[in-house]
């Protein structure tokens, strides 16, 4: 059913039909398999990255020059690519990886590689939240920078990382539309290819809803998080 | 014979390519077992000073001597051990929000690789001295300033360390809370021993606790001697400059009516 002819009204009532959502049951399937794998290479490099970059700032634990002009720089040049181009780039990386450049591994590289840039800074951005005294209490005991870093920062700083990495898997989640050009399937892929192509609008409508909701509970869970460890902490 | 004995200790930072001589040869004889005070304005240095001690500062030239240990020679590791003998007490308390009562005054023995049962026994002891023994389970969110410095000196104490720096410890809080801190550092220092230096711009903290003091102004002790010589006699050796001094605190500090 389409907005062409017919009314809102009508499309959205077409879009609760029930065969609609069967179909929808594997491409769900499949976004979420894409978010939870894209979501984890981006903690875990987005985290390395974000480190890095604060650990080697000027005044960060271990200034080195070097290492924070490099990495501030690739992440400035990853985050300036649209995501087209991104995607485009990451077909031989795929290759290399997968021996092929199609499908949901390809399109897992792409959408990590998008969003990985954009957590890194956020990442930073957490970490340099911390109160210059705490780090300076620790060291003044005789913490050795490993201890600063994993014992008070981390701890410290551990409610605007879990926001910020809820930010990033929205990120990823709204990435996943563009699977379709990999061949990888998903909501995003059903939504453009019936929707968009097709004017099934029913269908596109119902991919909206799952989309709209699946950013919802993310965002629910991270903020149900962070905000309970911030009352646990009397923060809030 | 001194415990804490710094000679000619000079530090400038750079400042936006500008060179700022902050300590411009400071020498210092504190005696062991003794609350010492240090006076200034701010920005005269005296933080600056208390991170030398430590090394959370490197000095430019200079010697700093704890004990029979010349902290500007210590390598790397020995640094970190020396300054578990170092306690450090702050304005802003700097409490880790992430740990409870408990785990913060834990801490120090923790990355100390001390074991669990031990930690147990000195965490319960240390706070028993504080007066902290029904907080433990707390976050120091939800404490009062005052129950926060309590927490700051337990942290700082519990490696029972040979010197206490308190850097304008009391300066957060209302003047009742203030005594009753001054008067714990001088019941830690009384039972333990333990030599403080005790760095404030309230004049009034240094007549309550101390003995001995010293003024810093611009990088440099422009007083040394006994609270009550400089105290009573005031214009004979410090001249106008610790008249200055002395009459910039009584208008900051609380007043004599409130008994300290
Ligand atoms: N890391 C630093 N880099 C540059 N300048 C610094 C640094 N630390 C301190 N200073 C400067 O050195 C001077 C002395 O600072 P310091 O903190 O030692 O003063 P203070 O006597 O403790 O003052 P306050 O009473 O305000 O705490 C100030 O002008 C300050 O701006
Ligand atoms: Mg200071």
């Amino acid at each position: 059913m389409s907005l062409l002819d017919s009314s809102l009204w009508e499309v959205i009532k077409a879009s609760f039909n029930p065969e609609i959502w069967k179909e929808l049951i594997v491409p769900v399937g499949e976004t979420l398999y894409m978010t939870v794998i894209s979501s984890i290479i981006v903690l875990i490099f987005g985290m390395i990255l974000g480190v890095v970059l604060t650990l080697t700032s000027p005044d960060g634990l271990l200034p080195k020059r070097v290492s924070y002009t490099t990495v501030g720089w690739l992440i400035n040049v990853l985050r300036s690519l649209p995501q087209m181009v991104m995607i485009i780039l990451m077909i031989p990386v795929a290759r290399l990886i997968f021996g092929k450049s199609y499908g949901i591994n390809a399109c897992i590289i792409a959408i990590a590689a998008s969003c990985i840039p954009m957590y890194a800074r956020i990442v930073e951005s957490a970490l340099l939240e911390i109160d210059k005294g705490k780090i300076e209490a620790a060291k003044s005991i005789g913490s050795s920078n490993a201890q600063v870093f994993f014992k008070v920062i981390i701890p410290e700083t551990l409610p605007a990382i879990i926001r910020g990495f809820t930010v990033a898997v929205i990120g990823v989640i709204s990435m996943t539309a563009l699977a379709g050009m990999f061949g990888a399937g998903g909501i995003g892929d059903i939504a453009v290819r019936f929707g968009y192509q097709r004017f099934q609008h029913d269908r596109l409508f119902a991919c909206v809803y799952i989309l709209v909701v699946l950013v919802q509970i993310t965002q629910g869970i991270g903020n149900f998080i962070s905000n309970r460890m911030l009352k646990t902490r009397n923060l809030i | 014979m001194s415990y804490i004995e710094i000679r000619d200790l000079k530090k400038t930072f750079e400042v936006h390519g500008r060179e700022l001589e902050v300590l411009k040869g400071v020498d210092l004889d504190v005696e062991k077992g003794t609350i010492f005070g240090i006076i200034g304005f701010s920005g005269a240095g005296k933080s600056t000073l208390a991170r030398c001690i430590n090394r959370l500062e490197n000095p430019d030239s200079g010697s700093v001597v704890v004990g029979d240990v010349d902290i500007l020679q210590l390598n790397k590791r020995e640094l970190l051990e020396q300054r578990k003998k170092i306690g450090m007490v702050f304005q802003n308390f700097n409490l880790f929000d992430s740990r409870t009562v408990y785990r913060n005054i834990a801490y120090p023995l923790e990355i100390s690789g001390v074991s669990k049962s031990e930690i147990h026994d000195r965490v319960l002891e240390t706070a028993e001295m504080v007066g902290l023994s029904d907080k433990l389970d707390a976050y120091p969110g939800g404490l009062s300033g005052g129950q926060k410095q309590r927490v700051g000196i337990a942290r700082a104490l519990v490696n029972k360390p040979d010197i206490l720096i308190s850097d304008e410890a009391t300066s957060a809080l209302d003047p009742q809370t203030t005594i009753q801190i001054l008067d714990l550092l001088k019941e830690i220092n009384e039972k333990s021993g333990i030599t403080i230096l005790m760095i404030t711009h309230e004049l009034e903290a240094i007549r309550y606790c101390c003995s001995q003091m010293a003024v810093l102004e611009n990088g440099k002790f422009i007083e040394k001697g006994s609270v009550q010589s400089i105290f009573s006699n005031p214009t004979s050796r410090t001249g106008a400059l610790f008249a200055k001094v002395l009459q910039e605190f009584q208008n900051i500090s609380f007043s004599e009516g409130e008994g300290i």
